[in-house]
């Protein structure tokens, strides 16, 4: 298990689950942050925060703090 | 079971105007499709009691008159920022100067349908009858997806359109499908027909419904809905108003400390909290996480939705990416970024510059209308000195407010802004704010009042806040012709380590003065006025569009329009109470018997043109000479000058005499009067500009009584430092009194700057005074 922030580039991975009960749980899960969805870490911005993943099929650019809270199962290496 | 269909119908409604409202996720092409189906007939203005905008186009569908309304952009109905709250209270006709919602417009983003119905789940649980429309189908299509929209209506049981609406695509069946649910709107079975029928089709498990419904009971048991007769379940009780609806106890019970439980104590006060409290803990026992329940249970039941919707195609936003490569690089997309800047910047200036001057002409052109057709008196002076100098002062800058507006909407509409606050998030960071306050602080560089309108877009109310606090410190180009005077007059062109001349330094200084002072001003908010948890950056990153024409149309228009009434009207009134402060008391009748004469001897010379005019010449500077003499006498004896007389303690540690206490009182309103009042001042007339060379020969030849010049250069930087930091604008001011709705804010950045102005300039005074002693 890692979390969102802690993946390189290009790397995806299956969320696991959302840390939290608060506000931004509840703001990412509505973008579409959910459980067994896949997500594609793509780059940071250019002073390394913050990080822009794709969900869903959207762009979401998240702060690192943010990203620790998304955990992740990384893609099995196939 | 207590039945969905709480919602009635407003009774004759028939001729009643229908209230439609648009509701979608943001980027999702809302304003577009406003645009398209209200055309120009849109009435702005704002929701009572909140700063968030609201458009509202009146239109005919079907015969019926038709208000539609755009709301804010949201991704649920669990509002978490003022404009969410908005769209939701609008909704849910929990405002109360505003009558309920008849329809809703579901508007969703083609290309993320899954994800964009969490939003429709929610909102058909309103129980109105909605439509749901595919926006942005096109590019859908392009990438090779395939939508059943009638599958979708079907399986969803409300009507779904396809539009394109950048291309006017879908609009006409739009247009006609909203008629007829607009028609069937008071017809007794329309809505809550398809709302009961849906019920057992919700996004929920029946369990949280059943819990529902306790809790209904456990309110009416505990006496805290008031039941006088029948009960909830009958259709229709006598005491429908005092019920909430499913809809406000569903969310009270999911929404912890949110909007429907404030809203529900309002409503049957605070004795059914525990109640509430009770049901949750019930809640809890049945699912772990109550939060998750509702998120994995809405996905669950899009996916039921979408089952044969969906055909997909390779669903790569290919183009976006490649452009987000460039655009977002580490070291190419700074230097795009910083060069869109500099463009934006500078066309503020040049481009700005040519309607500047017209509208510059245009008011001289009144001017001298008004001077040829009136004779001198005090009605002129009012209409030429005050109206006319005054409403000039204002519309001079609706050029740079039109421009600027122009370069947000098309930077925001076609996907870059979002990448801008991206890019500079950590570096926002450092002022306590975040990549969304730098636009607003950038524009207000050209001027704070499309500055502090740009803040809308930060949802974070703190953040807004602050970049509004901190708006006006940026160095607006009202600043420049001061600095341009006082440098040009007494900053020796010298040139330093051999390429850098001082007069440029100078300059770069008083904008870096405004900046370098936000940044501790900032932090100490965050820290004291607006402290709370750090705001979070979240922040969807829309796909790459052509920018809609009608859509940065509107805009600029807004804005404009918005400047010139809301803005001119004040400063309007103020630069007359200015002109009669500078007018009153005093006798002008020799004034204006001499403007008469050198008005008739400026006939004479003109007429004789080239004729030698000897003594006619010498006559016209002995009587400009007086009018000089007496119009300084007048204003000094005049209520700013007995003012400034009075002031004069008070501003000589920053080593000002009287006459630049009085322009920078009489600059309050706004920065570019003191160029005109300096002017007045120096028994010039109020006609200069910062490259007279007489003003500046006469500023330079200012002498206190002692015959010690006046302007040295320790006084000079003490003047610009004043002029960087002092809030002299009553537009921004009245914006931000506007924007914040409250007077609390304008007067905490007034007295902030004036303090940090005075502070400034007297240290800045202070210490050039010892440096050049020593």
């Amino acid at each position: 298990m890692t979390t969102l922030d802690q993946l390189c580039p290009g790397e995806k991975a299956t969320i696991v689950r959302i840390a939290g009960v608060d506000g931004i749980a509840s703001r990412l899960r509505e973008m579409g942050f959910v459980p067994g969805q896949p997500i594609q870490f793509l780059r940071a911005a250019p002073l390394g925060d913050p990080l822009k993943c794709s969900v869903q099929g959207s762009r979401i650019a998240l702060r690192c703090g943010e990203a620790q809270r998304v955990y992740l199962e990384p893609a099995s290496a196939s | 079971m207590a039945s969905v269909d709480q919602f009635q119908p407003p009774a004759g409604s028939t001729t009643d105007v229908i209230r439609v409202a648009l509701v979608g996720n943001p980027n999702t092409g809302k304003s577009t499709l406003f645009n398209a189906l209200a055309g120009m007939r849109v009435r702005t203005g704002n929701y009572p009691g909140v700063t968030i905008t609201k458009k509202v186009g009146r239109m005919t569908l079907g015969d019926r008159p038709v208000d539609l309304i755009d709301l804010p952009g949201t991704y649920s109905l669990a509002p978490r920022s003022p404009d969410e709250m908005v769209a939701v209270e609008v909704l849910s006709g929990d405002l109360q100067s505003e009558p309920p919602v008849d329809v809703i417009v579901c508007v969703l983003n083609a290309t993320l349908l899954q994800r964009s119905l969490f939003l429709v789940s929610q909102v058909l649980e309103l129980g109105r009858p909605t439509l749901v429309v595919l926006n942005m189908s096109d590019t859908a299509q392009s990438r090779g997806l395939r939508i059943d929209a009638q599958r979708l209506e079907q399986n969803l049981g409300c009507p779904v359109v396809s539009t394109s609406a950048s291309k006017r695509g879908g609009i006409d069946e739009l247009r006609q499908r909203l008629a007829d649910l607009v028609m069937s709107v008071g017809q007794s079975d329309a809505g809550s027909e398809s709302a009961s029928q849906r019920r057992d089709d919700w996004a929920l498990p029946e369990s949280f419904y059943q819990i529902c419904d306790q809790f209904r009971s456990h309110l009416i048991q505990s006496a805290c809905v008031p039941v006088q007769s029948g009960n909830p379940t009958d259709d229709l009780p006598a005491n429908t108003a005092e019920l909430p609806d499913d809809y406000l106890l569903q969310r009270a019970l999911l929404d912890r400390g949110g909007a429907a439980e404030k809203r529900l104590v309002r409503k049957l006060g605070a004795a059914i909290l525990p109640v509430l409290n009770e049901t949750r803990d019930q809640l809890r026992s049945d699912f772990d996480d109550v939060v998750d329940m509702e998120c994995s249970s809405r996905y669950t039941w899009a996916g039921r939705k979408l089952d044969g919707v969906l055909s997909q195609g390779s669903g790569s936003g290919g183009l976006t990416d490649t452009l987000d490569g460039i655009l977002t690089h580490r070291v190419l997309g700074l230097a795009i970024f910083a060069g869109l800047m500099l463009l934006v910047f500078q066309s503020i200036y040049s481009l700005a510059g040519y309607p500047m001057d017209w509208i510059d002409a245009a008011t001289g052109w009144a001017s001298d209308l008004v001077t040829d057709a009136m004779q001198p008196g005090i009605l002129r002076s009012l209409i030429t000195d005050g109206v006319i100098a005054g409403v000039g002062g204002v519309v001079i800058f609706v050029p740079q407010i039109a421009l600027l507006f122009f370069f947000l909407a098309v930077l925001e509409d076609c996907g870059y802004m979002a990448r801008a606050a991206f890019l500079v998030d950590r570096i926002m960071r450092l002022f306590g704010l975040s990549g969304k306050s730098f636009l607003p602080l950038m524009s207000s560089f050209a001027c704070a009042v499309p500055g502090v309108m740009a803040t809308r877009v930060i949802e974070n109310r703190r953040d807004r806040f602050a970049t509004m606090m901190i708006a006006p410190l940026m160095s607006c180009s009202a600043r420049l012709p001061v600095y341009l005077l006082l440098i040009g007059a007494f900053i020796p062109s010298v040139t330093i380590l051999g390429f850098l001349g001082l007069p440029a330094l100078v300059l770069m200084s008083m904008y870096a003065v405004g900046v370098l002072v936000a940044i501790p001003v900032s932090l100490i908010l965050k820290h004291t006025m607006l402290r709370g948890e750090a705001a979070p950056f979240v922040l969807e990153l829309p796909e790459y569009q052509w920018p809609d024409p009608t859509v940065v149309f509107a805009k600029v228009w807004e804005a404009s329009r918005e400047f010139l009434v809301r803005a001119g009207t004040l400063i309007l009134a103020a630069s007359i109470l200015i002109w009669f402060a500078a007018y009153w008391p005093g006798d002008h009748t020799r004034q204006y018997e001499l403007q008469a004469e050198l008005a008739q001897i400026k006939q004479q010379l003109d007429a004789s043109e080239s004729s030698p005019a000897g003594p006619l010449m010498q006559r016209r500077d002995e009587v400009s000479e007086e009018l000089k003499v007496i119009s300084s006498d007048l204003l000094e004896s005049s209520l700013l000058g007995r003012v400034g007389h009075a002031i004069e303690p008070a501003v000589r540690p920053l080593g000002w005499d009287w006459k630049i206490g009085v322009g920078a009182l009489a600059s309050f309103p706004a920065r570019e009067v003191i160029i005109s009042t300096l002017g007045t001042i120096y028994s010039l007339g109020g006609d200069v500009d910062e490259e007279d060379e007489g003003l500046i020969g006469a500023i330079r030849a200012a002498t206190w009584p002692d015959g010690s010049p006046v302007y040295t250069v320790p006084t000079v930087l003490s003047v610009m430092v004043f002029f960087a930091l002092c809030a002299q604008c009553v537009s921004t001011l009245l914006v931000i009194r506007r924007e914040t709705n409250s007077w609390r804010w304008p007067v905490f950045s007034f007295t902030y700057m004036t303090v940090l102005a005075y502070i400034g300039a007297m240290l800045t005074y202070q210490v050039g005074s010892l440096w050049s002693a020593g």
